[in-house]
């Protein structure tokens, strides 16, 4: 019990007996750095017209979403019955004609990297650590892969016969 | 005899009339005393129409004088004394006292996102690393002219918003991204990047916006705004911003 109220205040910089610091001016405390600080060692990361084009490609496929998206909401949840009628008949249909395969493919592949470069952003501005960086973006860009090559397989063999 | 002793009793509950009792907690840290900081509220009386600056001065010269903060001319031009009011980032020196609401506490904390060295001064060598890593100077080829570099008034007036900087963080420590990875060039780096980059006399543009589309570059913006807010100097920061960005798209197209 005494041990943890000498620790903390231990942490206050205020030892044991009452007005005697642990820091004074030849033994300052340590100061709280910035995250990822800029120095004149830091590296050009030099990476081409990368990040423009992610950049762009954010604006270019969010637009592009939007009406594919609404499109598929609609005739999904709203128009003839809404969701009632979907079945595996009804998924059948559509994907009997070219231009539902074309649509909901082209759907997959831009949100699939509208919403993995998303996160890129997301954990290049708050994860700290390179470590941190490396496992988070390794984790997202396995997940993105194996969903888009299972996706795409998927609307690509489908066999509206299996039993 | 006894009039002039009542006129001076008057006079002087007349110069104290105006006068108000504010409040200033103020974030302290002394890595020599504690790893710690810590709010201090101090109680001074003041003229409302005075700066938080001067009441800063009230409290180092009268009440405590290990008070540290940084300024210099004092009158919002060498961008010193930035710092964080009433969880705004502006200049000490340009704020008044009677324009962030008196009757509360005033809290003074220093800017975000820099290391914390004492009281409110901060570690700014990054902010300037990153505005030396955008070559913040005119770059030209060919001769000296034997005369001054002629610019038209149009082409002058393209970048004149950005050449009021005055170098203070407040737009680079405003900004959450800035807070979170440092690596990021910031606000400030860019405003005085634009500032080179569309003046007409200048050769290196294209070497400046090569910085800039790096990844820690332009693109990292995610136009919150924070930094037009706090420049104490009225920069529209985002706009700029986003005119890099505009001129490295159309650049090659």
């Amino acid at each position: 019990m005494s041990d943890i109220t000498l620790q903390k205040s231990d942490s206050s910089g205020v030892g044991p007996v009452e007005g005697i610091s642990l820091y004074d001016a030849d033994n300052p405390a340590p100061v709280i750095e910035a995250p990822r600080k800029r120095t004149s060692k830091t590296p050009r990361s030099t990476r081409g017209n990368f990040e423009m084009a992610a950049w762009l490609f954010m604006r270019l496929s969010g637009v592009v979403l939007v009406v594919l998206v609404l499109g598929h909401l609609l005739i999904q949840l709203v128009l003839d019955g809404g969701v009632s009628k979907i079945g595996f008949a009804f998924v059948a249909g559509r994907w009997a004609s070219p231009f539902w395969q074309v649509w909901d493919l082209l759907m997959l592949w831009l949100a699939m990297l509208h919403g993995a470069n998303g996160l890129r952003t997301v954990i290049n501005d708050y994860a700290e650590r390179p470590n941190t960086r490396l496992w988070l973006k390794g984790l997202l860009y396995t997940a993105t892969v194996f969903t888009i090559l299972l996706g795409t397989l998927v609307i690509f063999t489908f066999d509206p016969n299996i039993r | 005899m006894a009039t002039p002793t009542m006129d001076k009793v008057e006079a002087e509950a007349a110069a104290s009339d105006h006068l108000i009792t504010v409040t200033f907690r103020i974030r302290r840290f002394n890595p020599e005393i504690s790893a710690d900081a810590v709010w201090e509220d101090f109680q001074l009386e003041i003229d409302p129409k005075e700066r938080v600056l001067d009441g800063l001065h009230k409290i180092k010269w009268d009440l405590d004088g290990t008070l540290t903060f940084r300024r210099s001319c004092a009158h919002g031009i060498c961008g010193s004394d930035a710092m964080r009011i009433n969880g705004k980032n502006r200049l000490a020196c340009k704020t008044l006292i009677k324009d962030i609401n008196p009757a509360k506490p005033i809290t003074v904390e220093p800017i975000k996102g820099l290391t914390v060295l004492k009281d409110l001064v901060v570690d700014m060598d990054p902010f300037f690393q990153a505005y030396r890593d955008v070559m913040p100077f005119l770059v030209t080829s060919g001769n000296e002219p034997t005369r001054e570099r002629l610019q038209t008034a149009e082409d002058r007036e393209r970048f004149d918003d950005t050449t009021k900087c005055i170098l203070c963080a407040a737009c680079t420590s405003s900004c959450p991204v800035f807070w979170n990875d440092g690596q990021y060039f910031g606000p400030a780096a860019i405003v005085n990047a634009h500032r080179f980059i569309f003046d007409s006399r200048d050769e290196a543009g294209e070497q400046r916006l090569e910085i800039l589309n790096d990844k820690d570059g332009v693109w990292r913006c995610r136009t919150t705004f924070n930094c037009t807010d706090a420049c104490p100097r009225g920069i529209e920061v985002t706009k700029a911003i986003q005119e890099v960005k505009r001129a490295l798209i159309t650049r090659r197209f």
